[in-house]
Order: C-alpha cells, then sequence, then structure tokens
C-alpha cells in the first residue's frame, strides 16, 4: 500500500463532504478546533478528547545532552513540551486494521 | 479541557450552526485522523503537529507484579509529534 500524508485539505474535505459545510467554512471550523486546542495547552490544560486521546502539556528540566553526530555534550534547556496518550479505543482500531 | 468544553465553545463562537453540528464537526475530524492512522497514512497539520504510526517488535516481557514472562505480540502504536508553531508558543511565556 502507498503511504500518504493527509493535511488539512482532506479533513476540511471530509467535513464538506459529512457535515456539508462550504469549503470556506469547513478550513474555519477545523482551524478553529486546533486553535482551542493549542490555546489550552499554552494555559497549561490538558485537552481531553474522549475515543481519541488525551494531549498533555509537560515541563522538562534543563539537561545535558550529546549531539550524537559529533559526541559533543550540549545542555539542552528547559522546555515545555507535549504528550499525547492516545485512547483504548484509538489504538485498538489501529491494530486492528493493520493485521489484515 | 475535555471535548464537551470544545464543543460548546465552538457553539458559542459559531452561532449561526446547529450545536449537532458542531458535535459532528469534531467528531468528524478526530474520525478522520484515526481512519487515516488505521490506513497506514500519516496526517500532517502544520503548526499543529503530525499524527503518525509506529510498529513496535514482539517481545517477551514481564508482569511486574508476579515477575513471570508475558509474550508480547508485535503491535502498531499511534503517535504525536508536536509541530514547530505549537512549539515555540508553548515556550514564549
Amino acid at each position: 500500500m502507498v503511504r500518504r500524508t493527509l493535511t488539512r485539505q482532506d479533513i476540511s474535505e471530509a467535513l464538506f463532504r459529512h457535515v456539508g459545510l462550504s469549503k470556506h467554512e469547513s478550513a474555519h471550523m477545523l482551524e478553529t478546533v486546533l486553535d482551542q486546542i493549542s490555546n489550552a495547552l499554552i494555559d497549561g490544560k490538558s485537552v481531553k478528547l474522549s475515543s481519541f486521546g488525551t494531549f498533555t502539556p509537560r515541563q522538562k528540566r534543563e539537561r545535558i545532552g550529546r549531539n550524537p553526530k559529533t559526541g559533543v555534550a550540549a545542555t539542552i534547556n528547559a522546555r515545555r513540551v507535549i504528550s499525547f496518550k492516545p485512547s483504548k479505543l484509538m489504538k485498538e482500531r489501529i491494530n486492528k486494521s493493520e493485521k489484515n | 479541557m475535555i471535548k464537551s468544553d470544545l464543543i460548546r465553545k465552538l457553539a458559542e463562537d459559531n452561532p449561526h450552526l446547529y450545536y449537532r453540528d458542531v458535535e459532528k464537526i469534531v467528531g468528524t475530524i478526530f474520525d478522520e485522523i484515526i481512519i487515516a492512522l488505521e490506513n497506514g497514512n500519516r496526517v500532517e497539520l502544520r503548526g499543529f503537529g503530525a499524527f503518525s504510526t509506529k510498529d513496535r517488535k514482539a517481545r517477551r516481557a514481564r508482569n511486574p507484579k508476579t515477575g513471570s514472562d508475558v509474550d508480547v505480540n508485535q503491535k502498531t502504536v499511534p503517535f504525536f509529534k508536536c509541530g514547530k508553531g505549537l512549539r515555540q508558543k508553548l515556550n514564549e511565556a
């Protein structure tokens, strides 16, 4: 099977098909959803979407890392990252289809 | 924030849409992402992040409670990589 990368356009297209929104409004609604999730994460809140998964912002401390190519030690600054924990349903769906 | 909070906020900001349509919009977006991953595809939402899958090999693990060996089958797990735009905004404050 040929692997494909879906983009905003594919999801907007699905909204147009399933919900009947105009292409313009589909794109706008998708953007709004992504913005709402991003803003909650930036505010330090986790976002829990049942049957999909949970996004959680995490604080990482400063640590000493190494450039894997050169082996030179370098400080990795303290930073915030997002962790995503997929729901049980999502994991099951992905495994069911891969077995075919 | 949970899914119903997200739906309520979107419904408030878009009074021209029915509540049930907003529910359908949110449902469709996340379902499309899962369908793409089910089909072995990836989903790239620039500025937000990308969803993909990773294959995990079969391995012999241990039940931490009893210490007995357990065989874990080969499996595929979903993976999310935060996008550049979101990563920068997270670290601006």
